[in-house]
């Protein structure tokens, strides 16, 4: 069974039709990829299955389970955690705390622990702590160290994406949406991050679906590719079957002129 | 002023703008109210501190250069003091207009304080009928020889600035805290120093001299005393820090048990208030400071816990009676405060900003006219109140409002509890979902954070402490009656909070002590209980001084005070950091 399962999503803002149907799914282990002109509905999707938005029909089924329309934070802690387009951070807060914040739904430490400090509070303290670091450690040792107590803003552009990718590891997810995690990067970040996707998988297992528009970063990490253009799924398959689809080509760079049917 | 030259339109709208601070400030009554407050014997009335303050500052401000990157910047030249001085010259004449024209028409039908005795004493003459010319000309003077004393403070070294502000603030301080430093001389026997220094409250001439010397030393030190303690607590090594903030916490325990007896009884009366304030101003700083929830309607909690604390131990509850000791009160009232809080948080806890605020505030009002109303009259007293309510025994004695000593000593112990309470739950994984939520609420809903159940525990815990405030309100007065608790005390809350510095805990202490300490809250007296009725207008002179210059408070919570200057240091970081090119191209497929 797939891991994800979603059929028949439709979404509307007023009079626009941002999605119209969509059909996809994922099985664990897998690196999906989706792709499609701007205003395709790439990031209406992933906001529908993150729960932002309800959507208005069709089913989305995680492990089995309707998950359409429930409360984001319902949604983060059944496991699917996801970065933003236009990167939001909490940028107040330290790099430390944004990674620590994000394990709230795997924690249960409340009022009375932090009060009292009670034994089970400074264990999990400690352990929060402790796996903040972890993930931090992943983009080796950019987000380390005196970073720690440093606030998010003071980050380069590519590191406060580095930092969501971790915050979105930090709640522990099973699913991992990623919405162009290389936009705005040089060339070398991106080669670099192109990497660690791949590492995301493989050391630390989890199932990816990733927007994005550098078509080399597509081409070396996804198994599969879904091609979206006006809110309905184009074509999937692999890289080479959807480069070279014509209604793909089309969907991006129009008509040749003259083939006028 | 611009290229050196004077800028006459600017110097013009300045004097304008200090001539109406200066009629306006006549024509409340404040001149002539505080006139029989002599400051310095025979030369200051806190009336005329009251209504020339501004005209050296004024001039000093119409002075100030733009400093532009990059531009040429001009020395301070004699300009300045002439600028300054016409500044001061142009509020004389402004305000000199008004005391003929209160002579000329008959102006008290619409502003009362508009009176010959005002002229009386803006003239310094005898009768008001004739004015006095030549008193009208000193008026005048003053202004300008104030206003080109100003603008010459340019001409003078940042130190010596510095030390003729503090040489003034020296001798107006220590004239205003009369009652304080007079009453703990008393205390050690000193009532003939006392003499010597004060006559009519007001010092005299010598000791104003050797206070202004005083000032004038202390202005010329490099570092304040502040800086030298919060450098003292910076130790590097965790441990020695620890034990060198329990030493300071130490000694401030030590100054507050010892404090009420040095102090007397109406010191320590004040003291008790801005306790409770104190407390009350820490319970909303969680929910306000922390959550980022606008509640307009806290004293609704407060008034929630005075009545069950009142309800319990008062024979006369008209319903229900138990007469339990106050002690036993206090369970109860934690859990009726926790109740409330969730009764009022449940609806209203979707709603953001300034929804939240509007709704709470009618809670707020809800609340008074439900213990206000004749239906709710045979359990809580209607208009008539709760009265007789023993107070906390102890044993030996029973605490009321007539020891305000040991009152002092309960404020201080719930503040204690409550800056705990704020400092343990901002280290938490709860607080860092407040945080998260205050940041962006829908990024912290997607990473994870159950917002609703976040905002209702905000709400609950700054509604325990609020009705642990209004226990030992209700066992300090006595008597508690539902004009109690009108919607004046949430204002006055929140303004403690934002004044001090949202967020910050020792910002909302200094916010209690600056606003209830020195000024008196809506209807208790403060230190200077001279400002009287004029105590609200202050409070909002404040609260728009500081919207202005010091949005994040008197002292900030860093986090807060990023907040609110985040474009000028988001600019610095991007400048500072090397942003990557945008590579992200909108390539087709190859």
């Amino acid at each position: 069974m797939a891991m994800l399962e979603i059929t028949g999503l439709k979404k509307a803002f007023g009079g626009i039709q941002a999605l119209g149907g969509v059909d996809f799914h994922i099985n664990e282990g897998e690196v999906v990829s989706v792709i499609g002109p701007n205003g395709a509905g790439k990031t209406s999707f992933f906001n529908v299955i993150s729960g932002m938005f309800p959507p208005d029909e069709g089913e989305i089924l995680f492990e089995g389970e309707n998950i359409g329309g429930r409360e984001p934070s319902t949604i983060t802690e059944r496991g699917i955690a996801r970065t933003f387009q236009n990167v939001r951070l909490f940028p107040n807060m330290t790099i430390l705390e944004n990674v620590m914040v994000a394990q709230h739904c795997r924690t249960k430490q409340g009022i009375y622990g932090a009060i009292f400090r009670t034994e089970a509070f400074k264990q999990e303290e400690a352990l929060i702590e402790e796996r903040a670091k972890d993930v931090l450690s992943f983009f080796g040792s950019r987000l380390m160290g005196y970073r720690f107590d440093q606030p998010a803003f003071v980050l380069s552009y590519a590191n406060r994406r580095r930092l969501e990718i971790a915050r979105a590891m930090a709640t522990q997810p099973k699913l991992l949406l990623l919405d162009e995690p290389t936009a705005g990067m040089n060339p070398r970040e991106t080669k670099e991050l192109t990497g660690l996707i791949g590492k995301l998988r493989d050391e630390r297992g989890f199932t990816i679906v990733v927007i994005e528009h550098d078509m080399r970063v597509v081409k070396n990490v996804s198994d599969r590719v879904v091609v979206l253009d006006h809110g309905v799924k184009l074509t999937e398959g692999t890289y080479d079957e959807v480069s070279t689809n014509e209604d793909v080509i089309e969907a991006y760079l129009g008509r040749p002129a003259g083939s006028e049917s | 002023m611009t290229n050196g030259q004077l800028d006459w339109r600017k110097v013009i709208r300045t004097g304008l703008l200090v001539g109406v601070v200066m009629v306006f400030t006549s024509a409340i009554g404040m001149v002539e109210d505080f006139d029989e407050r002599p400051v310095v014997v025979g030369i200051l009335s806190l009336g005329f501190l009251a209504l020339f303050w501004y005209v050296p500052r004024a001039a000093y401000k119409v002075g100030d250069e733009e400093v532009l990157e990059g531009m040429e910047v001009h020395p301070p030249t004699f300009q300045n003091v002439i600028a300054g001085a016409a500044v001061g010259a142009i509020g004389g004449v402004v305000l000199s207009v008004l005391v003929f024209a209160v002579n000329a028409l008959d102006l008290r039908g619409v502003f009362v304080r508009l009176s010959p005795q005002l002229v009386k004493t803006l003239t310094f003459s005898e009768s008001a009928a004739d004015p006095n010319l030549a008193g009208v000309l000193v008026l005048i003077l003053i202004s300008t020889v104030l206003g080109a004393v100003g603008g010459g403070l340019h001409l003078v070294s940042d130190k010596l600035r510095r030390q003729i502000v503090f040489t003034v603030g020296a001798v107006v301080v220590v004239a205003l805290l009369e009652d304080v430093i007079s009453q703990i001389l008393r205390t050690f026997g000193l009532s003939a120093l006392v003499r010597a220094i004060y006559r009519d409250a007001a010092l005299r001439l010598i000791p104003a001299i050797v206070v202004a010397a005083l000032g004038f030393f202390v202005g010329g030190r490099e570092r304040g005393g502040e800086s030298r303690i919060r450098a003292y607590l910076a130790d590097p090594d965790p441990t020695q820090r620890t034990r060198k903030s329990l030493f300071v916490a130490g000694v401030v325990l030590v100054i507050v048990l010892v404090a009420p007896w040095v102090l007397g009884s109406l010191l320590s009366e004040i003291l008790a208030t801005t306790g409770i304030f104190l407390l009350m101003g820490l319970g909303l700083n969680i929910v306000v400071g922390f959550a980022g929830l606008l509640d307009l309607g806290y004293v609704a909690f407060f008034a929630v816990g005075a009545y069950t604390s009142a309800v319990l131990t008062s024979p006369l509850s008209p319903f229900f009676n138990p007469e339990w000791p106050w002690w036993y009160t206090l369970p109860v009232v934690i859990v009726i405060g926790a109740i409330s809080g969730i009764f009022v948080g449940t609806p209203v806890i979707r709603l953001r900003g300034d929804y939240l605020a509007i709704v709470t505030l009618g809670f707020g009002e809800i609340v008074r006219i439900t213990f206000l109303s004749d239906a709710a009259a045979p359990w809580f007293g209607g208009a008539g109140g709760i009265r007789n309510i023993p107070g906390i025994p102890l044993g030996f004695d029973t605490i009321s409002g007539s020891d305000p000593e040991y009152i002092m000593y309960f404020a201080a112990a719930l503040v204690v509890l409550a800056a705990w309470v704020s400092y343990a739950l901002l280290n938490s994984r709860v607080g860092r979902a407040w945080t998260a939520m205050r940041e962006d609420e829908s990024v912290a809903e997607v990473m994870g954070i159950d917002t609703v159940r976040s905002k209702l525990s905000a709400f609950v815990v700054g509604a325990i402490l609020a009705s642990l405030g209004g226990a030992l309100f209700s066992a300090k007065l006595g008597s508690i009656f539902p004009t109690s608790f009108e919607l004046l005390i949430s204002i006055v809350i929140l303004v403690i909070v934002i004044v001090g510095g949202m967020g910050n805990i020792l910002g909302v202490a200094a916010g209690a002590v600056v606003l209830i300490g020195v000024l008196g809250g809506p209807r208790q007296p403060g230190l200077l209980q001279e400002f009287g009725e004029f105590k609200l207008l202050i409070y909002g002179v404040i609260l728009v001084y500081m919207m202005l210059q010091r949005p994040e408070g008197l002292i900030p919570n860093i986090r807060r005070s990023r907040e609110l200057h985040h474009e000028e240091l988001s600019q610095d970081a991007w400048l500072g950091a090397t942003p990557s090119e945008d590579t992200a191209g909108e390539g087709a497929p190859a």
